[in-house]
């Protein structure tokens, strides 16, 4: 028992916490970008450019046939080998937005694809050009429809950002295991906190997500 | 690469196979499981509805690492598991709620009035499920089912953390070994992508036909 209290001590917290707020971080930074790059991607592969969108399509499925571990260990052992250098934070940041960007792509294809086809006809036949109608027709309401899904690929990218700790990036799930190795006493307290800390933080964010889901609907 | 292959075959193919062999097993594993947690979730019991619920809420919000970091961690040192076993376990726990999601969706998706007529006809409810609703949400579900087992295939290199065997694990060996940091991965991806590639390109296939 007394173990357990002094496992979550104010020291052990606020380490842990720190760790949580570099998971936060690296996880909002990587959703950023691959948001923007999935929407050019996914936008591409729809629009059916000759060659471009079956090359960029090819690459997204590579992409995402892959495990998140491969990438990550790619970035940050192999690409120095051809003269990439990154830090740990930035190596798992580009191989987050890597293989999320490719995650989204595919939500965007697939959310414009269900746009009504009639919205295009329309735009177009009252003088949109291609590129207008799909700037203010369709990706405004593909992007409503894109909300449930792009929550969960967030919270399953909070979840991937624990495979970081095999490249020594300082989050929680890191910081538990350096706790623990130190006192053996402590594995299960650190394992309960950090189910306690990724449930509350990632249970958070899906209801948030299905609340702005449900007032963008009505 | 080629050179590298060859001199280490026999590392490659083993990894290959206990990837596939923990997958398979996650696989059946995971979907007997997640089809009791999605029957749980939908019996004529609030009892059993958040059982079923309290369940996969809570694997789904927490890391597959976590998850089978505590059973290499926690649960074989009671139990004497090794990594391939302790990891294989962490991923059946993780998938199955994920499959019992989806199992539930498709549940879902068979109209309301399969069900009702099948009560209506004086079946139980559980002639009703075996006999009407499942034939038909097995149908809808294959495809999205496919699909977690893409995942699932590409979660399996979670083994590497807990010296599972499996084809990431041998990638980090012999990069260790050959301090070559680049053609292993390469290697190693390639195989990957011979399971995952067919499997989801065949999914899609289902998914499209399903659709008209």
């Amino acid at each position: 028992m007394q173990d357990f209290l002094q496992a979550y001590s104010w020291v052990n917290m606020r380490f842990l916490l720190n760790g949580l707020w570099i998971t936060i971080v690296v996880s909002v930074v990587s959703i950023a970008f691959s948001f923007v790059i999935g929407s050019i991607l996914g936008t591409i592969r729809y629009m059916k450019i000759k060659y471009v969108s079956e090359i960029v399509g090819f690459i997204i499925d590579l992409i995402r046939n892959l495990p998140l571990l491969l990438i990550i260990f790619f970035t940050y052992f192999a690409l120095p080998k051809v003269g990439i250098h990154f830090n740990v934070m930035i190596s798992t940041i580009v191989a987050m937005t890597i293989f999320e960007s490719a995650m989204l792509a595919e939500i965007v294809r697939s959310g414009i694809k269900a746009v009504p086809t009639g919205q295009l006809e329309g735009a177009r036949a009252n003088g949109l050009s291609f590129y207008q109608a799909l700037w203010y027709i369709l990706l405004p309401q593909a992007y409503k429809k894109m909300i449930p899904p792009i929550v969960s690929q967030f919270v399953s990218l909070i979840k991937d950002t624990s495979l970081a700790t095999i490249i020594m990036l300082p989050e929680v799930t890191f910081r538990a295991q350096t706790i623990y190795a130190q006192k053996p006493a402590q594995i299960i307290p650190m394992f309960l906190m950090l189910a306690i800390l990724y449930f509350i933080l990632n249970f958070t964010i899906s209801r948030v997500g299905t609340y702005i889901d449900r007032r963008m609907a009505s | 690469m080629w050179s590298l292959f060859t001199s280490h075959a026999s590392e490659f193919l083993t990894g290959f196979g206990w990837t596939i062999l923990s997958s398979v097993i996650a696989l059946i594993g995971s979907t007997i499981l997640g089809l009791g947690f999605a029957l749980l979730q939908i019996v004529p019991n609030r009892w059993a509805n958040l059982v079923g619920k309290i369940y996969i809420e809570i694997v789904r919000n927490i890391p597959l690492l976590v998850i089978t970091m505590f059973f290499y961690v926690v649960v074989a040192n009671i139990f004497k598991l090794n990594g391939f076993i302790s990891g294989t376990i962490g991923l059946t726990l993780y998938t199955s709620a994920f499959i019992a999601e989806t199992i539930r969706a498709g549940i879902n998706a068979v109209d309301s009035g399969q069900y009702e007529g099948g009560r209506a006809n004086g079946m139980s409810w559980w002639e009703t499920m075996r006999y009407i609703v499942l034939p038909q949400a097995i149908h809808l579900v294959i495809p999205p089912l496919g699909n977690q087992f893409v995942n699932l295939i590409k979660n399996s290199s979670v083994l590497a953390f807990v010296a599972g065997l499996d084809l990431m694990y041998q990638a980090n060996m012999i990069s260790q070994l050959t301090f070559d940091t680049f053609n292993p991965y390469i290697i190693v991806a390639i195989f990957y992508l011979m399971l995952t590639m067919p499997l989801s390109y065949y999914m899609r296939y289902l998914e499209e036909k399903n659709a008209h």
